[in-house]
């Protein structure tokens, strides 16, 4: 399954980063993320912790019947006020079958891009790699961030996945 | 248009597997001296129905194999010739034949062309060598029945003509002069009118009946018309005589009832059991494929096959579901002239009567996938109807009276519901057992030992995931008992012992688990010699261990050496596979013996993989799930029973044991209030024969628990097998015991001094 995500993203971002983003923010960052890999946003509640992860992989949470991740993109990303209440949110995606969900600060909006108001990312030393990042998009003075979901919760890094099959 | 054979492929194929693996029990369960009939009828007519299925689906090769194995099996029932124990090797290997074949078909696997000709040479000199001569391979055998056998010559009348009478429904004067018409093109056609106001069509014309089906299908429902065969111009197409035709259909109206109660018999045809021969004769050949698409072959087999001599009325029914067969795949495959055709001439209005698709009705073939998702629908209404159990025991019950009645409803067809669900899933031990009578018989001839094989509790159910999986070890089991377990006869003789051994297979039910034990009577494990193996191997061994753990021993890993399998008696040879695989079930295996009188290997096995009895404990603000089959027990320790070595490893002390402290808290990094074992709760596990005990904070109930994977979308966790919801829809994780205990003793966790300093480092981690 990890092969193919790595072959679809690669030709998807050779392709064209086009298409409908949803928007969120992570400190006084805005990032955007495909809005065909989101499934649901959900309140932040009753996560399992699960012992000798990573500080940002909160635990386990039972969304209906299944048993569902959580990352804190927060801690992962050094963003943001890391608090839990009940304007805590989650995106819960569904990146090719596996579901996962990640806590931000908020979620914003969904916006359409077109391919020329995608901008090349420079090369930076950042928490996350570059190579996450499809590139950055410019709106009302704003970035956005678009960010590779699929290939960063998949990554080795995020502690998500086995290592045979990350 | 046509029917897209290739999904019935699968049935035949799961049909003939099983047809053979009944052939194959009752090949090994029968008396040589005196074979009894019904035994070798029930095999013949296995045989039967796998050469009609494989020559409905064209696979030609099988259909000669059970061919030739049909006719010697035919000469030995009819007592033409005696059965011998040569005649049994040669239906053995035939089986073996056909089952690759069959493989061949259905998994692309090679056959063995050379090993297929030896098999049917075999067959062949052994069917000539008997008093009968012996019939051409490729051709019918002797045709026990003329009457019937002339039917079945092909559809093409090569000359001279069939004269028909065609009793039309009741349809208009203007719909038969047009069907006139259209049959005149076939031959001679000639309309009268029957007592009962009905038209009759006498055709005569070199044309099959299908031809004829296939014109009148235009007009008139297939199924509603009655086509007899008035006479036929040539001896060879001489079916059944008129004159007995009408006696024939009659008897067939009459006995509606009886036919249809043949029908169910029909089924079980279909389904592979043969007990009982009587009242099924007529039904053989076609069973369960008959409303496909019946086959010229199939057909054909079916007459050959019958020896007994059928009754007028008898072949009457057998035509009437046949003939309703053939129209339920008529009115699609109308242009394909019916090969049998001839053979609807009788009973032609009892297709409606007694449909045979009912055949299909007493049991379904359903993909695995579509009961698991089943049973995990299943399980998420459990977790939803505790919850809502749960939110209702706060409300008031007197307000609330009637709502809390009709959840105390729910909760009991929701358990109902559960139990049916997981019955799905079960199956007979049989299924397993079933393959080892020949096993045990090929080895012990290998081998030059007598071995009396038993089963015990076939019936008994288990969960079909872990059925498929018990095959492996339990082969091995089995293979191991008869090569070292079981002595040669000579010394069986010498030791007191009747020269032929018993091996005995048996299942059953014991609480919540399922026992199944392999038990020989032979010679036994000899201790002493394990034990000193176990030392040359550089295991950690002492003369003072109990027989039982002496005996684990030979489940160690690289224990089974060429040495062992000579002195001893030889259990080793993957045994910790054997071990390892029925651990992974969540079973364990126990081994009881005693030198000269033979040994017994005891596998429990959880009744299913789906759900587990586990006891939940609490740790700070987290629950967790412990497999209650691992629990040996929960205690709450005195401050002088915890001991300490060197001042750090702290130990408990019960009943004469010490025992490792495993702190959960320390292991997992969990923060809780309780770190002193005096406070808390000290659950003793016991998995792989090492005992430990797990220090919790406190015992939170015992419950049945849904196993859900963490790994779906997540990963492996060290130290946790996988998830569960509970009653209130939070997750629990369910703890790996035998991890635990690995990571107890691999990592210093376990000693109370790492536990107080990664108390130190959890007070950093809060603070921080």
């Amino acid at each position: 399954m990890s092969t193919d995500n790595v072959i679809t993203n690669v030709s998807s971002r050779a392709k064209s980063a086009e298409g409908e983003y949803l928007t969120f923010v992570l400190g006084a960052e805005e990032y955007g993320l495909e809005i065909l890999k989101v499934q649901e946003i959900r309140g932040y509640d009753a996560v399992t912790q699960i012992a000798n992860t990573p500080e940002f992989i909160k635990g386990v949470v039972n969304l209906r019947g299944k048993i569902v991740p959580i990352v804190d993109l927060r801690i992962k990303f050094n963003l943001g006020k890391v608090e839990y209440n009940e304007f805590t949110v989650v995106i819960i995606l569904n990146l090719h079958g596996r579901v996962v969900g990640i806590v931000v600060d908020g979620v914003s909006d969904v916006i359409a891009l077109k391919e020329e108001q995608i901008r090349d990312v420079p090369s930076l030393v950042t928490s996350i790699d570059t190579k996450y990042i499809v590139g950055l998009a410019t709106l009302d003075q704003r970035m956005l961030i678009l960010v590779d979901i699929e290939q960063l919760m998949t990554s080795q890094e995020m502690a998500l996945v086995d290592a045979v099959a990350a | 248009m046509t029917i897209d054979m290739s999904q019935f492929y699968e049935v035949f194929f799961d049909e003939a597997e099983e047809l053979l693996a009944e052939a194959e029990r009752l090949l090994l369960g029968i008396n040589i001296d005196d074979p009894d009939n019904e035994e070798l009828n029930a095999i013949f007519r296995a045989a039967h129905s796998i050469k009609g299925g494989a020559a409905t689906f064209g696979f030609m090769d099988m259909t000669e194999i059970t061919h030739v194995l049909e006719n010697l099996l035919d000469k030995i029932r009819k007592h033409e010739m005696a059965l011998t124990s040569e005649h049994v090797d040669a239906f053995l290997a035939a089986k073996d034949v056909l089952k690759m074949e069959l493989d061949g078909h259905r998994l692309a696997t090679d056959v063995d062309q050379d090993q297929v000709a030896d098999v049917k040479m075999m067959l062949k000199q052994l069917s000539e060598a008997g008093s009968a001569p012996a019939p051409v391979v490729a051709e019918p055998p002797p045709a026990p029945k003329p009457v019937e056998v002339a039917p079945v010559q092909q559809n093409e009348i090569p000359d001279g003509m069939s004269c028909f009478n065609i009793v039309m429904p009741d349809i208009t004067e203007k719909d038969v002069e047009n069907l006139k018409e259209e049959l005149g093109l076939l031959g001679e056609a000639a309309v009268s009118k029957q007592a009962d106001g009905r038209f009759v069509i006498t055709l005569t014309t070199d044309s099959s009946e299908a031809d004829i089906v296939s014109i009148c299908s235009f007009i008139v429902d297939p199924d509603d018309l009655v086509i007899s065969l008035k006479n036929n111009s040539t001896a060879s197409t001489a079916t059944l005589p008129t004159d007995e035709v009408k006696p024939a259909t009659v008897e067939v109206v009459e006995s509606k009832v009886e036919s249809s109660a043949k029908v169910l018999v029909q089924e079980e045809v279909g389904y592979g059991l043969f007990e009982d021969e009587g009242k099924e004769k007529q039904e053989e050949g076609y069973g369960f494929f008959a409303p496909f698409q019946p086959h010229p072959d199939a057909v054909k087999s079916e007459l050959i096959g019958d020896d007994t001599a059928l009754t007028l009325s008898n072949s009457g029914i057998s035509n009437a579901q046949q003939a309703s067969a053939t129209a339920k795949t008529e009115p699609t495959a109308t242009s394909v002239p019916s090969p049998e055709a001839e053979r609807k001439n009788l009973g032609r209005r009892e297709s409606d009567k007694a449909p045979p698709a009912s055949a299909e009705a007493s049991s379904i073939r359903v993909g695995v996938e579509k009961v698991d998702q089943l049973i995990n629908l299943v399980g998420e209404l459990v977790i939803t109807q505790a919850m809502i159990e749960q939110r209702i025991s706060m409300l008031d019950p007197v307000q609330n009276e009637a709502l809390i009645n009709s959840v105390g409803q729910l909760t009991r067809n929701t358990r109902d519901l559960q139990e049916s669900v997981m019955s799905i899933r079960m199956m007979p031990m049989d299924f397993v057992f079933s393959r080892f009578p020949r096993m045990v018989r090929d080895l012990a001839a290998k081998l030059n030992k007598k071995v009396d094989f038993a089963t015990i509790g076939a019936t008994t159910e288990l969960d079909k995931g872990l059925i498929e999986r018990i095959v492996d070890p339990l082969t091995h089991l089995v293979r191991n008992s008869v090569d070292h377990g079981i002595e040669i006869p000579e010394n069986r003789r010498k030791a007191g012992k009747s020269e032929t051994g018993t091996l005995t297979l048996s299942a059953a039910h014991k609480g919540g688990s399922i026992v199944i034990e392999v038990t020989d009577d032979g010679a036994g494990l000899n201790r002493d010699k394990i034990l000193a193996k176990a030392h040359s191997n550089g295991l950690a061994v002492s003369e003072s261990m109990t027989d039982s753990e002496v005996f684990s021993l030979i489940f160690a890993p690289g224990f089974s050496t060429a040495e062992v399998v000579t002195d001893v008696s030889g259990r080793g040879v993957g045994m910790d596979v054997v071990k390892r695989n029925i651990t992974a079930m969540g079973g364990a295996v126990e081994i009881r013996s005693a030198l000269g009188f033979g040994t017994t290997i005891s596998i429990s096995l959880p009744l299913t993989l789906a759900i587990l009895d586990g006891m939940s404990v609490s740790l700070g603000e987290s629950v967790y799930v412990i497999p209650l089959n691992l629990i040996v027990e929960t205690l709450q320790p005195r401050a002088e029973d915890i001991k300490t070595v060197t001042g750090e490893g702290r130990m408990v002390h019960v009943r004469g044991e010490y025992l490792p402290i495993i702190a959960l808290h320390s292991l997992f990094n969990h923060a809780t209030d309780i770190t002193d074992p005096t406070q808390g709760v000290l659950v003793l596990l016991e998995s792989d024969g090492k005992k430990s005990a797990l220090f919790v904070d406190r015992l939170v109930g015992q419950q049945q628990v849904v196993i859900k994977s963490l790994e779906t979308n997540f990963k492996k966790v060290l130290g946790v097998s996988g998830a569960t919801i509970m009653g209130d829809g939070s997750v629990a994780l369910i703890l790996d015991v035998a991890a635990l205990i690995q990571m107890g003793q691999s990592t210093n966790y376990i000693t109370g001094a790492a536990s107080f300093s990664n108390q130190n480092n959890q007070h950093m981690q809060r603070n921080a």
